[in-house]
């Protein structure tokens, strides 16, 4: 395993990013439905099988093949109000959207690209199932832009609009489901020369990016809407590309890891290369064991040769210990080819002999398998338990590729596990995989409309925080907590109409105590703003207090649709005042008669501390200090 | 080179690009770099849409997208490298199993034979056996196909007489010998030709199956395939001898319908499961590569039957679809026009307006066939409820039954096209011939 530190101008590390962003438009990219998600079950499902067809350039994508071979179906859950016949695939698109179409290019503006004059839809061949159609409807906006990240610049590829794919529920293996309430949510993608040289500037990058997004006003939030792709090679390394990393404080930690692990194959490979290992001793040889495990105490495979299945195993020549060997923290490459075999053999997973004994595995079978298929101690043997034709499938994959552990790190699109990690997801998709959308005609962008919106460009961040700073004197790190927070309009909102709660107590309101909240599994994100301004105005006006806003708005967070009048009715936080609020404290001030006869006035803060500590969230501490201090004089005047 | 000689060098475009890129001496497909103030542009030259303006060139930029650049007169466009040579490239063809049916498929346009060629950006029939065969590998397995275009027409284009020409295709077919015949089609009007071949092709030996696509077959999410496999099977080996329209049942990928001609109509514009039978159930179901009959009111398959071919059509007959307040010189337009009939899609049970009778009488006295389907779509006609229907009756308006309005506009196209005379063709007419009309309604 790689020591920790590692020298990432030295080993050549390059990074490029893709960051895609929900955006709050009114409807759809391509059709008028709402971009929400919806919850429970479907109304709507249906059953589709996808069917790889040949590029324009007259190309099949072997991994999408295989897969349609396979007899993958797909099953669609939709209902009524998040999805249309457009998501069905059952209705050609609509025009492409213009209010989302004005976001792209005002962030284009924003980082110096350049607009195409010309707007063409394409179709990019994805046949996983994520797009009814086969192909997800995507466009470049805008060419050749930058950033400035801490003095540095960074050029700006693409800024593209794309719909957004539908969300996996569940299955595996010949069954697929998926729900096409996300499929058509406008998404924008940002996309990075590759020109990262570190973990820590990835995410630097990535918040920059994420911030003048932001700065739009017009992005979704909450959980899933922002994704961000890596691109990360190293010298002599891959080009690996990794899909979905939510969270941005995981960048860092995944491009770290991706480093690590193409580090830790490079070393595989030259352990390999001095074993003296050649490629044609990796054989597609496979043994039937079945009969050897026939009696074993190992409950899985016992219960798949109860089942008729068969234990098929290969030997990798000179592998032996490498398939265990920590690569990258929890990434090793016996691993890596069970993410191989499950999806090319869809089996459950594989064994190998690095980890053997184990799993009920005895150290006596272990060794009738190596002589049975005839491995020394230098050779590593992997078997699995399956149907004839999926343990061939997986243990061919798991031949593949132990060739390429031979080569090198081989050019694959993983998948971002959340602890950092990464998992194989597919082959890399071929580069003629992007043709045209016929059903949408090109969009010509007028230099005159590009002049309008170059005259009312949002503020950038840094300005943003600047202004913050001095209008509403927040300090800095409220102010830069408040921009990177997606609620900088909102708050603009609150603070004109809210007299009782100063602006500070918005700020922190909106980004600490919200991060609090979503640290403690509240969805923040299903507030909407209209929910939020609410509770502000129903603080203002007395009917609860700012104390009860967190459970105000986990309370909305868990009640979609709900007003925050029904939240504050429904907790039990209205306000107590008037003659209830006297008789409280009257009340208090008997039951402390004590202190209040043995300290008088001084009983104050102590008295106060007790109150509010009882009856937190349902009184206005202003409105008790005063009564409190009033009452205590009039107690001590007695 | 392009330019002048080769019209298909630079396609779609004209004007001012169409003359920035002649003086250039580039083509489609060529790797060109544009600079127009200061801003520098590379890609391969894409076709552009004919219906596009004349003042943007479209690129494949290197990430596959395409956009398109402005061209003012002091653009600069520059080849840089020859284009990739796109061609759309078969797989091998599956082995050949020569004990399985023949099939022979027969062309005549639309979504389901088509692809766009993204060079030149036509779009043209992919309907040799081998690109079927490399679209649909499973096609290999139910039959032996053979393959033939003979029109490469959008549905809507297609007019009586290609209906003759395609009757007369498929009569030579089945003379050969095939176990049956598919038609691809365009889907818009796919079931007035189901009608029609229904009518023309008599004491049919084997099936013979219309299929079309919702969804072009160079997507993935196509209708084509499974639509093309349930076509292929029933014409291969199912039970039945008819002409039948073959399309997903559902919108789901599991099913294949089987509409009888007579009885079918497309009730939707984009749904895979458009195609309806109207008035009755479809007549099969292929699902899990299995084909059920789900009635046993059919024509079997008997490879002795003799075919009668009876393809004549007289395109002298007119649709009027009656709707209140309508005009009723559009009937006397028709007599004067030398029409010999008339289909009205009346309302309800089967009425027209009383303002139209004296235009209906006229019509009728002068020898036209006027007869009367509903728009309701389902339901049978009876014009003996109300007085406008009895009147019209009176008249000598002949009722037409459970039949579509679009049945019947073939069906009398065809009587008047083969009959003798006009008492001849309104026997025709009222005779079922194909299952255009069932004596008892059932719920459906």
């Amino acid at each position: 395993m790689m020591s920790e530190g590692v020298d990432y101008s030295k080993i050549g590390l390059l990074v490029g990013l893709e960051c895609h962003q929900q955006l709050a438009t009114r409807t759809k990219l391509f059709c008028s439905c709402k971009p929400s998600l919806f919850k429970g079950e479907p109304k709507i499902t249906f059953v589709r099988r996808l069917r790889p067809t040949q590029s324009e350039l007259g190309q099949v994508d072997p991994a999408a093949y295989f897969e349609f071979k396979k007899g993958v179906r797909i099953l669609y859950e939709a209902d009524n109000e998040t999805s249309c016949l457009v998501e069905m695939d059952e209705e050609p698109p609509h025009p492409l959207n213009p209010e989302a179409i004005e976001v792209a290019l005002t962030v284009a503006l924003m980082m110096n690209a350049k607009p195409v004059d010309e707007i063409h839809v394409m179709r990019k061949t994805v046949i996983d199932g994520s797009n009814t159609t086969g192909f997800q409807r995507t466009c470049v906006v805008a060419l050749n832009g930058s950033i400035e990240v801490e003095g540095r610049t960074v050029p700006i590829e693409h800024i593209s609009l794309e719909e957004d794919a539908a969300r996996k529920t569940g299955g595996e293996g010949f069954e697929i489901r998926y729900r096409i309430d996300r499929l058509g949510i406008p998404l924008i993608e940002v996309t990075t020369g590759p020109v990262i040289r570190s973990p820590r500037e990835a995410q630097r990058v990535a918040l920059a990016i994420g911030r003048i997004l932001r700065a739009t006003k017009k992005v979704r939030r909450g959980i899933g809407t922002i994704r961000q792709d890596l691109n990360v090679s190293i010298r002599d390394g891959a080009l690996i590309e990794i899909k979905g990393v939510q969270e941005l404080e995981l960048i860092s930690k995944v491009v770290e890891y991706e480093a690590k692990r193409q580090l830790g194959l490079l070393e595989i490979r030259d352990e390999l290369k001095k074993r003296g290992l050649v490629e044609e001793e990796i054989r597609e040889e496979f043994h039937d064991a079945t009969e050897l495990f026939k009696e074993t105490g190992c409950r899985v495979l016992k219960r798949a040769i109860n089942q008729g299945k068969k234990v098929l195993a290969v030997k990798l020549p000179k592998f032996s210990g490498l398939l265990s060997r920590e690569i990258a923290p929890g990434m090793r490459l016996g691993r890596e080819m069970a993410d191989r075999a499950r999806f090319w053999g869809r089996v459950g997973g594989i064994f190998h002999t690095d980890e053997l004994p184990a799993y009920g595995v005895t150290e006596d079978e272990v060794d009738r398998l190596k002589r049975l298929v005839g491995a020394g101690p230098e050779d590593a043997v992997v078997f699995v338990a399956d149907s004839l034709e999926n343990a061939t499938d997986a243990l061919r994959a798991v031949v593949e590729r132990a060739k390429e552990a031979l080569r090198g790190v081989p050019e694959e699109t993983r998948a971002a596990n959340p602890d950092g990690t990464t998992r194989y997801m597919r082959p890399r998709p071929g580069a003629a995989r992007m043709y045209p959308e016929t059903d949408i005609p090109p969009i010509r962008i007028d230099e005159e409309y590009l002049q309008e919106l170059a005259s009312k460009l949002p503020e950038l961040p840094e300005e943003a925080v600047k202004r913050l700073m001095k209008e509403y004197n927040l300090n800095e790190k409220l102010a830069n907590q408040l921009v990177d927070s997606e609620y900088l309009g909102l708050f603009e909102e609150i603070v004109r109409v809210s007299r009782r709660v100063s602006p500070r107590a918005v700020a922190a309101t909106l980004t600490e105590t919200f991060k609090a909240l979503r640290r403690d599994g509240v969805d923040v994100g299903e507030v909407s703003d209209e929910q939020i301004l609410e509770v502000f105005r129903l603080v203002d006006s007395g009917r609860t207090t700012k104390e009860a806003i967190p459970e105000i708005i986990t309370w909305l967070s868990k009640h979609r649709g709900r007003s925050g009048e029904e939240a504050v009715e429904a907790l039990g936080l209205t306000v107590i005042s008037g003659d209830d609020l006297r008789a409280l404290v009257d009340r208090v001030l008997q039951e402390n008669a004590e202190v209040v006869r043995e300290r008088g006035e001084g009983a104050f803060g102590f008295l106060m501390g007790y109150i509010m500590k009882r009856f937190r969230g349902r009184l206005d501490a202003k409105v008790v200090s005063e009564l409190l201090r009033e009452r205590l004089k009039n107690i001590h005047g007695e | 080179m392009g330019g002048d000689d080769d019209p298909l060098s630079l396609p779609g475009y004209k004007g001012v690009a169409l003359k920035v890129l002649k003086e250039s001496g580039v083509q489609a497909g060529d790797l060109i770099r544009i600079s127009r103030d200061g801003t520098v542009y590379e890609g391969v030259l894409m076709p552009r849409s004919e219906y596009g303006d004349d003042r943007h060139i479209v690129i494949k930029l290197k990430s596959g997208y395409n956009i398109g650049v402005r061209v003012t007169a002091d653009t600069l466009v520059e080849k840089v490298g020859a284009g990739v040579e796109i061609a759309f490239k078969p797989p091998p063809p599956p082995k050949q199993r020569p004990n399985l049916p023949r099939v022979s498929i027969v062309s005549t346009g639309g979504t389901i034979a088509s692809r766009v060629d993204y060079r030149t950006g036509a779009v043209r029939p992919a309907i040799s056996a081998g690109d079927l065969y490399s679209i649909v590998p499973e096609l290999s397995d139910i039959a032996v196909i053979e393959t033939e275009v003979l029109f490469n027409l959008f549905s809507e284009d297609l007019t009586p007489s290609h209906w003759a020409r395609i009757a007369e295709k498929v009569a030579e077919r089945i003379r050969e010998g095939v176990d049956g015949v598919v038609l691809t089609h365009g889907t818009d009007t796919m079931a007035y030709t189901a009608a029609a071949l229904s009518f023309a092709l008599q004491g049919l030996p084997v099936p013979v199956v219309l299929v079309g696509a919702q969804r072009s077959e160079d997507r993935p999410s196509s209708d084509a395939a499974l639509n093309l496999i349930g076509a292929v099977s029933a014409a291969a080996e199912a039970p039945f001898a008819e002409v039948v329209v073959a399309m997903h049942e559902t919108v789901s990928d599991v099913s294949v319908a089987f509409h009888r001609g007579t009885k079918v109509r497309k009730c939707h514009t984009s749904r895979r499961d458009a195609f309806k039978s109207v008035n009755v159930k479809p007549i099969a179901r292929l699902a899990d590569g299995e084909l059920v009959m789900l009635t046993e009111d059919y024509r079997r398959r008997d490879r002795d039957r003799e075919l009668t071919l009876k393809p004549n059509f007289d395109p002298k007959v007119a649709l009027v679809k009656f709707y209140p307040g309508m005009n009723p010189n559009v009937i006397d337009f028709y007599v004067e026009e030398g029409y010999r009939g008339i289909v009205l899609e009346g309302t309800g049970l089967g009425h027209v307006g009383r303002s139209c009778f004296p235009s209906i009488k006229k019509a009728i006295k002068r020898g036209l066939i006027v007869a009367m389907a509903s728009q309701c779509i389902w339901g049978r006609v009876n014009m003996n409820v109300y007085t406008n229907g009895r009147d019209l009756l009176a008249m000598g308006v002949i009722p037409l039954e459970d039949m579509l309005a679009e049945t019947a506009l073939v069906k009398l196209m065809w009587a008047l096209g083969e009959a003798d005379s006009p008492e001849e063709a309104k026997i025709l007419l009222k005779t079922n011939i194909a299952g255009e009309i069932a004596a008892r309604s059932i719920y459906t």
